[in-house]
């Protein structure tokens, strides 16, 4: 579902082509009112939740944190959430970089079949995500006997936590390269085997360079979603405090117990990660628009 | 559309796409077949008994009414704020671009609590609403805040590329035979972001309706009147009523299943229309 947060890498219009333009400019007092209307919105549902976080951090002082920031069970619950982050985006990425090969660069019969196929994470609720691991490989499940005679946990630990999290954010890096490539074609590469560029060395020195700034988009949003998932590991999770607790589990268990200025301040750092997201996405649409910037008259010939 | 094999000059198509089909197989397909699989076990009539509960019922007419309401909402202001960013100049302008996406990035569990806060009979805006009689966190109206907060971004990105690269001239043909700027929005604009705007709204519906974190802490769950059916399924894990939660589950994953095609659907109209894909 989020695949809609592709970047846009052409360049922003010129606003003077509708402001200066009578037969696109609407009305001053409708201009007004569409405004209005749009930024109110904008500011109930998307600014006051965001500041409404960090007032109730700080709502204690500064204490809380260095409170909450020494507690063992907070550091464990960040610990495990890096850690979670730190296997499955890459995996995810790897998964990414082969998916989006193997659709831009061949043809295929189903091809169109393993796209939508790709995207069904997305579509389901991250709840039921989590119980799909549940019948797998909980007690109940089906590898479930077979896994306690091993002594392997994978439910209500680590490892469920980790397969939750791969399959919330399994589409993130596919869906922002399948399109990216396919829109690149195939010419590059060909003529780089045709060059004498083998195997790997044609993705390395031909592709790759391409793709950076949309690799990079989909590793930030990945990363972003596989730190704050909540559903899903919830329920594989077991909330173990201090083994298998994420953050954003912790912020729940703090807020049950009506910790709020702890919850909060874990919140909050949930918060300053969904900003520093925010933040690299500009920052990526920036230096991407930028690279792929039309190359002005007379310059760029050889 | 040439009809001839085209000859594989690239390397790793056996390599990527083998990889890509495991790997697909292993961490999507195959565990959520065992959705389908358990569920089987079960008679059609314990099936039909198990996901027609009352409880379970008045879950899905809230899931669905208020993701239908919240995709709704999120329709309207989507698309006076994608038109707001693509037309007019004001200050903080490249901010409120950004926060767009603050849905995406912010954790759900910290948008639910965020927004509980905010609502709650002490809340910023709780403490104003509640007097006027207006009953927000812990109960049915809780649940569609936090629906049209998690759905902003899907509306506006959407419409937001289409009217980005929307050509002056129907517009202005439209001025010039003397339609005034309602008529030419509602006769020319319209019909041509209306398959964006359709394929927003069902982006915003679809993840409605699956969503978990941020609406649990605002919505109260009082059964029959304000819990939402992933809830359900999460209930019905802590009973240990596995069979049950997957009947849900089943449920709901047919008819994501179905909105993704639809979705698809969609999303190929509106690329046919604009000549671009969204």
């Amino acid at each position: 579902m989020a695949g809609v947060v592709t970047h846009r890498a052409h360049p922003v219009s010129d606003l003077s082509r509708f402001e200066n333009n009578p037969a696109t400019r609407e009305p001053p007092w409708v201009k007004r009112l569409i405004l209005g209307l749009a930024l109110s919105f904008f500011a109930v549902f998307l600014l006051l939740p965001l500041f409404a976080v960090f007032a109730e951090a700080l709502r204690k002082g500064w204490d809380t944190y260095r409170v909450v920031l020494t507690d063992s069970d907070a550091l464990a619950a960040i610990q495990l959430t890096l850690l979670a982050a730190a296997i499955s985006v890459p995996l995810n990425l790897v998964f990414g970089v082969a998916a989006a090969w193997s659709v831009a660069k061949f043809d295929f019969r189903g091809k169109q079949w393993l796209v939508t196929f790709i995207d069904l994470p997305f579509s389901v609720s991250p709840v039921v995500a989590g119980l799909i691991y549940v019948l797998m490989f909980g007690a109940q499940g089906w590898f479930g006997p077979w896994l306690r005679e091993h002594d392997v946990k994978i439910i209500f630990a680590v490892p469920g936590i980790v397969l939750a999290t791969i399959f919330v954010t399994f589409p993130f890096i596919a869906r922002e390269l399948i399109p990216l490539m396919q829109a690149q074609g195939r010419e590059e590469e060909e003529a780089a085997v045709v060059l004498g560029a083998r195997g790997w060395q044609v993705f390395w020195m031909v592709t790759l360079p391409n793709i950076k700034w949309g690799l990079l988009y989909g590793v930030i949003l990945c990363n972003a979603r596989a730190m704050g998932e909540f559903g899903a590991v919830s329920v594989v999770s077991g909330k173990i405090r201090g083994q298998t607790n994420t953050m954003p589990l912790q912020v729940e268990i703090l807020y049950n117990e009506y910790n709020f200025a702890a919850a909060f301040a874990m919140a909050s750092l949930l918060a300053l990660l969904a900003l520093a997201t925010l933040v690299l996405k500009s920052w990526i649409e920036h230096a991407s628009r930028r690279d792929y910037a039309p190359v002005p008259e007379g310059r760029g010939k050889v | 559309m040439a009809a001839k094999r085209r000859l594989r000059v690239l390397p790793g198509f056996g390599l990527s796409l083998g990889y890509t089909f495991t790997y697909l197989s292993l961490i999507v397909l195959v565990p959520l077949a065992a959705v389908f699989i358990k569920t089987s076990s079960l008679s059609m009539l314990e099936f039909w008994n198990v996901v027609t509960t009352p409880r379970v019922v008045a879950s899905y007419k809230l899931s669905f009414g208020a993701s239908l309401a919240a995709a709704g909402i999120n329709t309207v202001f989507g698309l006076m704020l994608a038109w707001a960013l693509v037309r007019y100049t004001f200050p903080g302008k490249k901010l409120v671009d950004a926060l767009i996406d603050l849905p995406f990035a912010l954790p759900t569990a910290v948008a639910g609590i965020a927004l509980t806060a905010l609502y709650a009979k002490n809340g910023w805006l709780g403490q104003y609403l509640e007097p006027m009689g207006i009953k927000i966190a812990f109960g049915p109206w809780g649940v569609l805040v936090a629906l049209v907060f998690i759905g902003v971004p899907f509306v506006v990105r959407t419409v937001q590329p289409i009217l980005e690269d929307l050509d002056t001239e129907f517009e202005e043909a439209s001025a010039s035979l003397g339609a005034d700027r309602l008529q030419t929005f509602w006769i020319v604009v319209l019909p041509i972001i209306f398959p964006a705007l359709l394929t927003g709204f069902a982006l915003a519906f679809a993840r409605a309706v699956g969503e978990y974190g941020s609406v649990i802490f605002i919505a109260g769950n009082i059964p029959m009147v304000s819990e939402i059916t992933p809830l359900m399924i999460i209930t019905k894990l802590e009973q240990y009523d596995y069979v049950g939660a997957t009947a849900i589950a089943a449920v709901m994953l047919v008819f994501s299943f179905i909105l993704l095609l639809i979705i698809n659907g969609l999303q190929a109209w509106t690329a046919r229309r604009t000549g671009r894909e969204v």
